[in-house]
């Protein structure tokens, strides 16, 4: 591969779209800073042209690169950047996750038990020497200042299902992969179709537990460190999966327009390495917050 | 001027301009896909928040003049502390390497541009506008973060408006570094030319690359826990706040997870400038190439098991102390293993003494001394009484300004010629130095004493017994803020004008940015050279 000419690895014109995300970004951004400081009328101003802006860069940008593409600008070199780009993306996402999950970790072996009174800085039981360490916390420090959840969320009935929903989307677009790869457009069609129903019933699932968990449960963000990582991690995933299936969306379209070849389709597996990312950070997931 | 800069023979000046075909102008610098303009874009804007982050220190430094408080107010001194940190960090020396990377990586491996040129536009792009939000919260109510650049709950809570801006500046700051990462790691990993395999990369794109995966790994740490900061600010949640379970500390040591590797983020770049360097003016090979790589790699490793060091005084199960003690002294055998071979590289070298060279041999004295305050802070016991003070601030100013600084500076006097196809002024180069090398030490070592004294960090006033030292160590912050506007001056000048510089630039250079013409074309390596 690597001994293509130089003169023969696509080099982009100059283009307006990156600035175009910075405004976005940072207007995006600017409004709901403003918003969080009560600034309600700017801020939402703000973040709605905010998400305009970068809507419009991602059909710009991305429908720029379908075009360079479709053209066979892209050489196999080029293809190789595009892998390391994303599967070294996926891992700045792992690491992103990470932070919650260390967080998680911190709280339940260290935190808590300190609170307490067990293990190797238990004098912080001095602090509310009523507070008995538990886990799931159902029994906050100090429950003047945080609710405390009637219940711990449990793990076989909706997420054992949703764990089960995303294994199987994981396999419906492999299949639709191995699809593409025969050329048969009809299994990559019905397989992109499937997994994307399943992520839309996943997300579908975790609404209803989210909203079981703040009507029935008293589990809310508010509810103590517990309440805290649950909702962090379960929601950042959800936002990725919605990411996964707008992506997914994005490249069913392409392939009912005709897109991609069997050997040239990158963007189809870069969405599918996407989408194995969620389903594992899910397995994660799954184990350290409902399971154990 | 020195021996080794070879005259200037004519015939390179009239290269190939047909390739040249980009719009004029600021359309140029706001849409560009090419590596040396992206590169040139970082380099001034890192100069430009050196300067800014520089104004904040002379502020400090004026107020430390003299015991009492004469010209700002405790919160601003605060706010000047702190924004001078976030600044300097992560608006002066991250972007000036990553300038240096997008300029002299694709020169280096015989690549035609960056692996993906458009997300290289934006990861330059994002930070202007992360900047203005940053630098915004002068403006806002209650001023700007004045918590201390660590953003350690629960006083940062305790931020006024700037607050949220704090953080998502932070935020685009990360998706700008990881944007810039996962790029190199793409050039170098897909680019190189026929027959520059890994054992072959100048040392530069070695400390690049392993760079480039510590940012990965902890940039997106450092969003994770000020996100964390975010919701318990304005969502109610309970990550550091112990009434709801959480535990204050847990940030630090999520903070400190991304803390200490982003400290050889800015180190690591700055041990391949000197190692580019050492070699060209000893006019050997460098030494122990082999030992480079593994030592820089053992360091990249080791940064991840060490965050806790940071945080020795603030409650920690013994075990730990012990832990992070014992894995933080060993950074000090691979350092130790760079230092040596350094100087290595220069015994019985035929050894000049151009500006760049004075810089990087500086580097290695001074950041050695760094190096040695740091081990003395490793020591779990120790790190008691020096936590807090003013020897802290000592240690991470030696390895952060005649460290990364003085490598960045001497990055800059050694491919100038290059960039511009100019020779700068090599008198004024000198003076630059030997002006900054002399008011650096009379700026930060007396800190060392004051530290060891018992002088508190970010305190706007102290105890009269640190008079002396203090107005000693602002008299060579002035000297030092001052000189750095020669340099402003001389870069200027070799931009504009100056002797014509020739490819090699430097008698001793090797390599395959120094085939090229100087400057370089706007479009370099369309056909690859093959490395033998």
């Amino acid at each position: 591969m690597a001994t293509t000419s130089n003169s023969q690895y696509y080099l982009p014109e100059p283009s307006h779209w990156p600035l175009t995300g910075s405004v976005g970004l940072f207007t995006l951004l600017f409004g709901g800073a403003s918003l969080l400081n009560g600034a309600t009328g700017t801020g939402k101003l703000m973040m709605a042209a905010g998400i305009v802006i970068f809507l419009v860069m991602l059909f710009g940008w991305f429908g720029t690169v379908v075009r360079e593409s479709n053209r066979g600008l892209y050489n196999d070199r080029v293809d190789i950047s595009f892998r390391w780009g994303m599967g070294w993306f996926i891992f700045s996402e792992v690491m992103f996750f990470s932070a919650f999950f260390g967080a998680l970790f911190y709280a339940r072996m260290y935190a808590v038990p300190w609170l307490g009174g067990i293990g190797d800085k238990g004098e912080t039981h001095l602090l509310w020497p009523d507070f008995t360490a538990a886990w799931p916390l159902l029994h906050v420090p100090n429950p003047t200042k945080f609710t405390e959840p009637h219940e711990a969320m449990g793990a076989w009935g909706i997420p054992a299902m949703n764990t089960l929903i995303l294994l199987t989307s994981g396999a419906t677009v492999t299949w639709a992969h191995w699809g593409l790869k025969k050329n048969n457009r009809r299994q990559l069609v019905i397989g992109l179709l499937s997994t994307i129903a399943l992520g839309a019933l996943f997300l579908g699932f975790q609404a209803h537990e989210y909203i079981h968990a703040y009507t029935e449960m008293n589990l809310r963000l508010t509810s103590g460190v517990y309440g805290s990582t649950f909702f962090m991690l379960t929601g950042f995933h959800g936002l990725h999966v919605t990411i996964g299936v707008i992506m997914l969306s994005v490249i069913f379209a392409r392939s009912a327009a005709g897109d991609f070849t069997p050997t040239h389709h990158f963007a189809f597996e870069a969405v599918s390495w996407y989408w194995h990312f969620v389903d594992v950070v899910w397995l994660g997931l799954f184990v350290c917050v409902y399971l154990l | 001027m020195s021996s080794n800069i070879s005259i200037p023979v004519d015939g390179h000046a009239h290269h190939d301009d047909h390739h040249e075909h980009h719009p004029r102008g600021i359309a140029r610098w706001l849409f560009t896909t090419n590596h040396k303009d992206i590169g040139t874009l970082y380099l001034c804007f890192s100069l430009l928040m050196f300067f800014v982050g520089g104004a904040m220190a002379m502020v400090i430094r004026a107020e430390l003049y003299e015991p009492g408080l004469q010209f700002v107010d405790p919160n601003v001194y605060n706010q000047m502390t702190t924004m001078h940190a976030l600044v300097m960090i992560f608006g002066a020396v991250m972007p000036a390497f990553v300038g240096f990377a997008n300029w002299m990586i694709p020169l280096m491996i015989g690549a035609p541009d960056m692996a993906l040129p458009r997300l290289n536009n934006w990861s330059f792009w994002i930070l202007p506008f992360a900047f203005s939000m940053l630098l915004s919260t002068f403006f806002a109510v209650g001023g700007a973060p004045a918590g201390g650049w660590t953003m350690y709950p629960p006083l940062i809570l305790q931020t006024g408006a700037a607050f949220p801006f704090l953080i998502f500046a932070i935020h685009l700051m990360g998706i700008s570094s990881v944007m810039g990462a996962i790029n190199i790691i793409a050039t170098v990993f897909n680019m190189r030319a026929p027959g520059m395999t890994f054992m072959k990369l100048p040392m530069f794109v070695w400390t690049w690359i392993i760079t480039a995966f510590l940012l990965i790994a902890a940039m997106p740490v450092l969003a994770g826990v000020v996100t964390m900061l975010l919701t318990d600010k304005f969502f109610g949640t309970s990550f550091f706040d112990a009434a709801g379970g959480g535990d204050p500390v847990m940030f630090q040591h999520v903070f400190w997870f991304f803390g200490h590797p982003e400290v050889y983020i800015m180190i690591l770049p700055a041990f391949g400038i000197v190692s580019q360097i050492i070699p060209t003016f000893a006019r050997k090979p460098l030494f122990g190439y082999h030992s480079m790589i593994y030592a820089t790699l053992a360091i990249a490793c080791l940064s991840f098991v060490v965050w806790a060091h940071h945080m020795f005084t603030v409650g920690m199960p013994l075990a730990g102390e012990l832990f992070f003690m014992y894995a933080t002294v060993l950074i000090a055998v691979p350092t130790g293993v760079k230092v040596f071979n350094w100087v290595a590289t220069m015994w019985r070298g035929s050894l000049s003494f151009e500006t760049p060279m004075l810089f990087a041999v500086a580097f290695i004295i001074l950041f050695s001394i760094g190096g040695f305050s740091g081990v003395m802070l490793g020591l779990a016991p120790v790190d008691f009484q020096y936590q807090d003070t003013y020897f802290v601030v000592a240690h991470f100013h030696y390895v952060l300004v005649t460290g990364a600084v003085f490598a960045i500076v001497a990055g800059v006097y050694f491919w100038l010629p290059k960039w511009t196809g100019h020779m700068y002024d090599e008198k004024l180069g000198k003076l630059h130095f030997w002006l900054s090398m002399i008011s650096v030490n009379l700026l930060f070592f007396p800190q060392h004493f004051l530290g060891l004294a018992g002088m508190p960090r970010r305190i706007p006033d102290y105890n009269v017994q640190f008079a002396g030292w203090n107005q000693v160590s602002s008299i060579g912050g002035f000297v030092f803020g001052v000189s750095q506007l020669i340099f402003l001056y001389l870069v200027i000048k070799c931009i504009r004008s100056g002797v014509k510089a020739t490819d090699q630039v430097w008698e001793g250079a090797h390599g395959l940015e120094w085939q090229l013409a100087s400057p370089p074309p706007y479009h370099t390596w369309t056909e690859q050279p093959v490395v033998n």
